[in-house]
Formats: C-alpha cells, sequence, structure tokens
C-alpha cells in the first residue's frame, strides 16, 4: 500500500534519527540522577561521572532511609495521595453523576456555575486570605480538601456519564433502586476507564504537588516530599556557591556525604512511585485526554 | 353521577399530589448529589471572588475586609506607575512568547515523525519515553537541571569544556542571559512528548483515502505531510494556537520560582520576575495584600478579555466553541 520509493526511506530514516537523539535527551537527566544517586559520594566530588556509575554504592540510599525527616514527608505524601484520590473523584464523580441526569432541575444555572470558576479565578491571595480564616494554614487537611472538587474532571465525568446507556439506569430505576444506589451499584462499575483515569491523574498531580506546602505550610513536619526535595536541592546550590567561593565547604564536600548525592537519591526515591503506576497511567491518559476534548 | 364524578376527581387529584411528592422527593435526592458540590464551589471559588475587593483597599489582615480603609484604584496606580510594572511585562510577555514560538510546534512535529515510524512496537516505545517528563514533578526537573547545568563536574560543563566551547565552567544558572533559554528548554523536554498525544489523535482520524489518492497523484511520503497530514490537523493546530496566545499572561510558576530559589535570586529577579511570581512574592513573602490583589486581578481581567476573544474567533473559524 504505502510506495517505498526513496525519499521516503530518508524520511524514515531522520524519523528515526530525530526520535532516537529526542528520546536520549528525555531519558539522559534521569540517567544522570541514577548513576550519581548510586555513586560514591566522594568519588563523585571529584567530577567526570557521565554514563557510568564509577564506584557503586548503597550508601546515599541508606542516608536517605535513615532520615528521620524524609521518612515523615514520604509518609504525608502518600497520606495526601491517597486520601486526596479517593476523596476527590468520588465528590466529583458524584455531582457529575447529578448534573448528568436529565431530571435535575437547574440542571443548566448549575453548570455555568460550575464552569464559570474555571476561567474566572480570584487568584492567590484572597484564596490565601480565606484558607487564613477558616484554619487551614499550617493543617493537613489543606493538601485534600482545596481538591476535592475540579470543574475540569467533573465535565470529563460528566461526558462519559451521558454517553452511558439510558437502559441501564433506567433498568436499575425499574428494580427499584434509588439515585444512590443506581450510582453506587451500576454506574461506578461500569465506569471503571474514567474512575482509572482521573484517579490516576488526581494522584501523580497530589504526588508531584510542590507550591501548596510552600505557601500554606510552615510546620517542618507537614512538608511533603517534593518540598523537602527542594529543601535538599537547595542546600547543594548553597554549598556549590560556598565552594565556587573558596570558602571552606569544599572541605565540607569531601568529608561528608554531599547533598548532590543525597539529593539525587531522594530524586530517584521520589520518582520511583511514579514510574511504578506510568504503565496505568499511560495505558488510560491518552482515553482521558480524548473525553475530555468531547467537551470541545 | 356528580357523586361519583367528584370522587373520581377526588381520586385523581389523590393520584396527583402522591406523583408529585414522589417527584418532589426524586428531585430532593437527585438535588442532593450536586448540593455538596455547589457549597463546596460557593466557599473555594466564589467567597474569594468577592476578596477581589481588597484590592481596591489598605487591607489590614487584623481589620479585615469590613474594617480596612478604602483607597479606590490607588493599588493599581502604583503599580502601573512602578519600575517593575515594565519589568514583569516585559519578562511575562517574553517568557510567554519564546515557549511558544519554540515550544508549540515541538508536539507537532513529535506527532508527525511518530506517525512516519511503521513498527507499532517501536513507536509505542517512542511514546512511552517522550511522555514520561510531563508526570515528574517540576522540584525533580529543576533537580535534574541544577545537577546538569552544575559547575562543579556537571555534564552539560564537562561535555563544552571536552569539546573545546568554553575553557572554563559557565555557571549557567546565575547569568541572566541564559534563564530564558534554560527555561524554554525544559519546557519543551517536560512538555513535548505529552503535547503530541492530541495531535497523534488527530492524525489517527485522517481518513487513509487521501494518503492513497495523494500517492496515486505522485506524492511521495514526505510530501503529503504537507498536502494532507498538516491540513487535516490545522482545525486542531488552529484552536491550540489561540488558546495558548490568549493564555499569554500565565506564564506558568513552579519552573520559575524552584530556579529561582523561590523568587529571591537577586541576579536573575530582573528577567525571571513574571506576574505570577510578583503576585506571590509581594503577597505571601511581603505580606501587601492589596498590592498583590490588584496586580493579580489586572491579569485576571486581560485573561478573561483574552479568552473571550479567542472564543469568538475560534467560533468564526470552526464552529465550534471552547464552551
Amino acid at each position: 500500500m504505502i510506495l517505498k520509493s526513496r525519499p521516503d526511506k530518508i524520511l524514515v530514516a531522520f524519523s528515526y534519527i530525530f526520535l532516537v537523539l529526542f528520546c536520549l535527551t528525555i531519558l539522559y537527566p534521569f540517567w544522570n540522577i541514577i548513576v550519581i544517586s548510586f555513586n560514591e559520594s566522594n568519588d563523585t566530588a571529584r567530577g567526570g561521572l557521565t554514563v557510568f556509575t564509577r564506584e557503586f554504592t548503597l550508601e546515599n540510599y541508606k542516608q536517605v532511609f535513615k532520615d528521620t525527616r524524609l521518612l515523615g514527608a514520604f509518609k504525608i505524601s502518600a497520606l495526601r495521595t491517597i486520601i486526596s484520590t479517593f476523596c476527590a473523584t468520588l465528590f466529583t464523580s458524584m455531582f457529575a453523576y447529578g448534573i448528568s441526569r436529565k431530571q435535575l432541575k437547574f440542571r443548566r444555572f448549575y453548570l455555568k456555575y460550575c464552569t464559570l470558576t474555571m476561567y474566572i479565578s480570584a487568584g492567590l491571595i484572597p484564596t490565601y486570605i480565606l484558607f487564613r480564616s477558616i484554619h487551614l494554614i499550617n493543617n493537613f487537611w489543606v493538601y485534600v480538601v482545596p481538591w476535592l472538587f475540579s470543574a475540569y474532571n467533573m465535565i470529563i465525568f460528566k461526558s462519559f456519564f451521558e454517553n452511558l446507556s439510558d437502559g441501564l439506569i433506567d433498568a436499575a430505576k425499574i428494580d427499584g433502586a434509588g439515585e444512590y444506589l443506581t450510582f453506587f451499584k451500576v454506574v461506578i462499575p461500569v465506569s471503571k476507564p474514567v474512575y482509572a483515569t482521573l484517579a490516576l491523574f488526581v494522584a501523580v498531580g497530589q504526588w508531584n504537588s510542590w507550591f501548596d506546602s510552600v505557601i500554606y505550610i510552615t510546620k517542618s513536619e507537614l512538608l511533603t516530599l517534593p518540598a523537602l526535595l527542594r529543601q535538599i536541592i537547595n542546600s547543594n546550590t548553597v554549598e556549590q556557591l560556598l565552594a565556587q567561593l573558596n570558602v571552606s565547604a569544599t572541605e565540607a564536600i569531601v568529608s561528608k556525604i554531599s547533598t548532590r548525592s543525597l539529593s539525587s537519591a531522594t530524586m530517584i526515591v521520589s520518582v520511583v512511585p511514579i514510574i511504578l503506576v506510568y504503565p496505568f497511567l499511560q495505558k488510560y491518559f491518552a482515553g482521558g485526554i480524548m473525553l475530555g476534548s468531547i467537551k470541545e | 353521577m356528580i357523586l361519583s364524578e367528584a370522587s373520581e376527581k377526588i381520586q385523581q387529584r389523590k393520584i396527583q399530589s402522591e406523583r408529585r411528592k414522589c417527584n418532589i422527593k426524586e428531585q430532593l435526592v437527585l438535588q442532593s448529589l450536586v448540593i455538596p458540590g455547589l457549597i463546596f464551589l460557593a466557599v473555594f471559588s466564589y467567597i474569594p471572588l468577592m476578596g477581589i475587593v481588597i484590592a481596591f483597599q489598605d487591607y489590614d489582615l487584623f481589620l479585615g475586609v469590613r474594617g480596612s480603609t478604602w483607597v479606590g484604584f490607588k493599588q493599581f496606580i502604583d503599580f502601573f506607575g512602578s519600575n517593575n510594572f515594565l519589568k514583569i511585562m516585559r519578562n511575562t510577555l517574553s517568557i510567554s512568547f519564546l515557549k511558544l514560538i519554540f515550544g508549540f510546534p515541538m508536539p507537532i512535529i513529535l506527532a508527525i515523525l511518530f506517525n512516519e515510524i511503521g513498527k507499532i512496537k517501536i513507536k509505542k516505545a517512542f511514546q512511552t519515553i517522550t511522555y514520561l517528563p510531563y508526570f515528574i514533578a517540576w522540584v525533580v526537573v529543576s533537580g535534574m537541571i541544577i545537577s546538569l547545568l552544575a559547575v562543579n563536574n556537571g555534564t552539560v560543563n564537562n561535555f563544552l569544556i571536552s569539546l573545546g566551547l568554553i575553557n572554563e565552567p559557565v555557571n549557567f544558572l546565575s547569568k541572566p542571559e541564559y534563564f530564558w533559554p534554560i527555561l524554554v528548554i525544559s519546557n519543551i523536554w517536560k512538555g513535548s512528548g505529552y503535547g503530541a498525544i492530541i495531535y497523534m489523535a488527530a492524525i489517527a482520524g485522517i481518513n487513509p483515502e487521501l494518503y492513497e489518492a495523494a500517492s496515486i497523484d505522485g506524492a511521495t511520503r514526505f510530501r503529503s505531510i504537507f498536502v494532507v497530514t498538516l491540513p487535516c490537523i490545522i482545525p486542531q493546530v488552529a484552536i491550540l494556537l489561540i488558546l495558548n496566545i490568549s493564555n499569554i499572561l500565565n506564564t506558568g510558576m513552579e519552573d520559575i520560582l524552584l530556579l529561582t530559589n523561590n523568587g529571591d535570586n537577586a541576579i536573575l529577579n530582573g528577567v525571571s520576575e513574571v506576574i505570577d511570581t510578583f503576585v506571590y512574592r509581594y503577597g505571601v513573602k511581603l505580606q501587601r495584600y492589596s498590592y498583590a490583589t490588584a496586580v493579580g486581578l489586572f491579569k485576571t481581567v486581560v485573561n478573561v478579555a483574552m479568552l473571550f476573544s479567542a472564543n469568538s474567533i475560534i467560533r468564526k473559524l470552526t464552529d465550534t466553541s471552547i464552551w
């Protein structure tokens, strides 16, 4: 079918070369961090480390897992991810199911009320003042409550529910099931793909979220993994700056495990959960985006 | 006769009222599904919207909205008259335009090249790799950038020295002239693969007969990119381009904050301060609530105006609308 003339071969070759180079650029930063994280710290400081480890060690990881702050941050991140993902998908989808029912009065108004918030937002400061007044500052629940509802995800849920066959819901109704029973026993089980997609997206967003712990949290025991990682990386740059100024920090770098090694190992620890769910993400997200674009 | 008619009427009315009761009950159940969400939005979206009034006040945290003094447009006048205004507008627009010029075509190029790879497994592998960075936190990405560009033994410096392009390590992250390129490149690195998905779907939807017709007409595969693929995905390209342009003031700020030590890097401030980081620094850090809210409101107003015009342009071009 596809004619294989000369220029086509050139095109295919070009595509391969371009994509291979692009993928290498994507992968190298990961590889660089992996290598540093598994290499002996003093050896890394000697420089010249690029593609392979020179002195393989697990010491950096041992340090990471010894650090109680890190374990605490890991726990906070894991907790917020699990609680938020569960609550947000349930809360948002319940609303979406209600909106998807044609019998619901005022549904057009509700929909406008909802989508308006996608385009007009109050901005950082009024939100900050509100959170302050309802005591969400320095409170674990600031990681969960504001994310309970997302208009964007609601629309994806809604368009999915609207595409379910009416017969399905009517049948449940005839059997005497109320709205709630129908929702939990009929709608949720047949909507697994959309739940999987959105839950994964919420989970990744939660796990990666950094800015909220910067603005709303000052207590160190409530810091998330990205926030703590950020502090470690930052002390790394400070050390480098000192080293540049030829302060005795050069000695400090050589004498103990450098923060560069430590931050690399921490980065890997925080990326691993994402890599673990990545196959599932990939299975679903393309479909998820398409669901979103149905509306557009 | 009359009696039976009357009793029938009563009977009917009873049924009707029961049905209505039943309807009301059903309606109440339905409403109970959406009411929590409505309350949530009222609290977390609409109450803060009312909080915007502090942009016209000299807000004091302890006096609250009611107790604070009204100052009219003072905050806006202060902002537009300050040196900061020109600086942050220049930075915001420059960074957005650079991201647009260099970042926008990349997903399209990727999607087209993916489409040229015949072997499905290899194509899948390429896609898997290119999507990955989208799911990595900016904190981690910034850590990677800092590590790669490190003055002491960063790979980039080592590489450039070994090629003989530079003689001694360059501190890329504290030189203002490198800040925008670093930002744009890291955004391309992070988002291009994911951005390609929407174009991949558009390309997958193209009727194969079009390619056949083109090849019968003597078009090479290379040529059919320009006569078939690109014309077919133009609607998606146009919509995304317009949306991106209307989003021009939303530069994104995590990446900027992470590369400038939360905006505190004084050397980079001249090129790194954008509207969002400015609002964060003045509002949260310096606690100039009213001033920061005014700046944020300025951004929101411009954004909404841009979005509305974008929508009407899209509607004229394609008969679809974003809402």
